[in-house]
């Protein structure tokens, strides 16, 4: 891709942007349509431009396989960990009442947003891992 | 944390599983899924010892009320089928970890991963069995499924790869179809909570609609639980995923997808819809008859012995679906024991043969030869297992074929009867093809073999052990299964 200069800038331009929306419609899921899902796959598909355009060693310098391998567990743990958090504090499991002891609202608001990230970090690392696994055959 | 048993139950292997996946390779992972697989054997028995002393437990998921939230409901079918699925996961992963881990195709850094998909696949076959959420059943179905494809796609042979695409092709088919049997119904009632489904559904059963969704599960959960014509996945899947992912999923996989069977056309559909409305006892009965014969006659003649033992599967499923079509509570404890049962057999059967294949190299017959005398242990326990197939008396497999003929008797079918007893001959023809040349056959010329170690004969003389123990003593196997009959024909759980 080195020859083609359009792409390498507008995807220069862009990246940023996509990262920003990636976590607008993160932390935004909360009110509106979105949430760690949709996040994270745009989160993802960011990385997997960068990898298009720049090539797959670039993107692994930027993004190393062992930081998503962390990643894809670490979602699942945070998921799962907030659940326990709650059975800790003597609720049900996935309880976000008493995650905060004085506003249940508050602390429903906390356990979503915790949860999400957790489903955002896991999907993203997902994405680009599948696409590492892809690109990188062969090699 | 008694009160969170029910969660706990799913969430220490969920936990668990990405935690082995950070673990370093070796050691370290394989003892992580070991004691996360015993705790929820440890659980599981204790849900069980609480719904037989005091009823069934519900746990509402984030404290949200019944129907809104998700429930965990276990009663004495759940638990049973909790201790089963959780007490092969616990004895599998206790399997050495040297030979689990020379049998995958994965470099030494990945292995982490397996038990990670090992521990997934406990996961979502125990999420299916002790939820009381229709859609959450899908959940956990899909868990299961994909990590069992990755399992199965880890053996050795090369073959393992189409096998498992084959699985993930007709299991993807097989969990859409329940998707949408489950959305049909969503539709109708605008419920998923099985307890309130089933209050609901006898409104609406008049409908195309539910009838169209009763079709859709049924064919779906077929699939999942290989009911003959749709078994032609599972022989090449068990027969080539590495020997203790083929012993896990054949004694836990297909069980649950019976479950779930179970679950939706008792509780959910409820037995008047199901066997005199929608007549389906006149369409499992004949399916099952045929694959009991036709899988038992085809499991004679393969030279793979893994790939025997997965058509014997075939037929055995075929038994656990003739009780069903009996729709007696003989004939549902025949098929809810034979569940346990059938579980500790193949449970043996496939782990006896990986500690063969683990000193000979494959699981061929013609390979076999002389390995009576220079694995006596391994054989003994291969010996148990078949004779538990069989249905011989004084071991675990007689007391499910006794309660199948009690059950057809007790209905005047004598054909059926006698049906069951010829085909447990055939079973004495291809177990007793096994038995011949390991016992008979000359090893060949200068090839030495050597027991298996320890660290394979402890899990594998554990089940078959068990096989001769609950042959005798049937409170559990016999008994429970008898209570969870009667409450799938008494109605709602």
């Amino acid at each position: 891709m080195k020859h083609y200069t359009i792409p390498r800038v507008v995807t220069k331009l862009l990246l940023p942007l996509i990262l920003l929306f990636a976590l607008y419609v993160q932390f935004h899921g909360d009110y509106g349509p979105g949430g760690g899902f949709q996040a994270g796959v745009i989160f993802g598909a960011g990385f997997i431009l960068y990898a298009l355009i720049y090539g797959l060693d670039k993107a692994r310098r930027l993004m190393p396989p062992q930081v998503l391998r962390v990643g894809v567990s670490l979602g699942v743990l945070i998921y799962a960990g907030v659940g326990l958090l709650g059975l800790l504090l003597g609720g049900q499991y996935l309880d976000y009442n008493v995650l905060d002891s004085h506003d249940p609202a508050h602390g429903q608001h906390l356990g979503i947003l915790l949860v999400e990230l957790g489903v955002g970090i896991t999907v993203s690392s997902v994405m680009v891992t599948i696409f590492y696994a892809f690109a990188g055959r062969g090699r | 944390m008694i009160a969170h048993l029910p969660a706990l139950q799913v969430v220490i292997p969920l936990v668990s599983a990405p935690l082995c996946a950070l673990l370093p390779a070796g050691r370290p992972a394989w003892l992580a899924a070991m004691t996360a697989s015993w705790l929820a054997f440890l659980i599981a028995a204790l849900l069980l010892y609480q719904v037989l002393a005091h009823g069934p437990i519900s746990y509402l998921m984030g404290g949200w009320p019944v129907p809104w939230g998700i429930e965990y409901r276990v009663d004495a079918l759940n638990a049973y089928m909790l201790l089963i699925v959780a007490a092969i996961g616990a004895i599998v992963a206790s399997f050495g970890r040297t030979v689990v881990e020379q049998r995958l195709s994965l470099p030494v850094n990945k292995h982490p991963w397996f038990y990670t998909a090992y521990l997934l696949c406990l996961t979502g076959l125990l999420g299916i069995t002790v939820t009381g959420d229709a859609f959450n059943v899908f959940v956990f179905l899909e868990i299961s499924a994909l990590s069992s494809y990755a399992l199965i796609s880890v053996g050795r042979d090369r073959r393992a790869l189409v096998a498992a695409y084959q699985y993930l092709v007709m299991g993807t088919v097989g969990a859409t179809f329940i998707l949408i049997g489950i959305g049909l119904l969503y539709v109708m009632t605008g419920t998923l909570n099985m307890g309130d489904l089933a209050a609901r559904l006898p409104a609406v059963s008049g409908t195309r609609t539910v009838r169209a969704a009763f079709a859709f599960l049924t064919v779906g959960t077929a699939i999942k639980l290989a009911l003959f014509p749709l078994h032609l996945w599972l022989p090449n899947a068990y027969a080539y995923a590495p020997s203790p992912v083929a012993a896990f999923l054949a004694a836990t996989a297909t069980k649950v997808a019976i479950y779930v069977m179970l679950r939706f056309f008792f509780t959910v559909f409820g037995v008047q819809f199901s066997f005199e409305t929608m007549q389906l006892d006149k369409i499992l009965l004949p399916l099952s008859l045929v694959g009991i014969v036709s899988a038992s006659l085809v499991a004679i003649f393969q030279t793979n012995v893994k790939r025997m033992l997965a058509y014997s599967s075939v037929a055995q499923i075929g038994y656990m679906m003739l009780g069903v079509s009996l729709v007696s509570v003989a004939g549902l404890t025949a098929s809810i024991s034979h569940l346990f049962n059938h579980a500790l057999i193949k449970g043996s059967l496939f782990m006896a043969l990986g500690c063969v294949s683990y000193r000979v190299g494959a699981a061929r017959l013609e390979r076999m030869a002389g390995v009576g005398r220079s694995m006596p242990w391994t054989m003994g326990a291969f010996v148990i297992g078949g004779l538990s197939l069989i249905g011989v008396p004084l071991t675990a497999g007689f007391v499910s074929k006794w309660y199948l003929i009690v059950g057809a008797l007790e209905k005047g079918w004598w054909p059926v009867a006698v049906l069951v007893l010829a085909t447990s001959l055939l079973a004495v023809v291809y177990i007793w093809r096994v038995v011949e040349v390991a016992y008979f056959k000359p090893a060949p010329e200068g090839l030495k073999v050597r027991e298996a170690p320890l660290a394979l004969l402890i899990p594998t003389w554990a089940l078959a052990l068990a096989n001769l123990y609950f042959g005798l003593d049937t409170s559990l196997n016999a008994g429970v299964a008898r209570l969870a009959a009667q409450g799938l024909l008494g109605g709602a759980p």
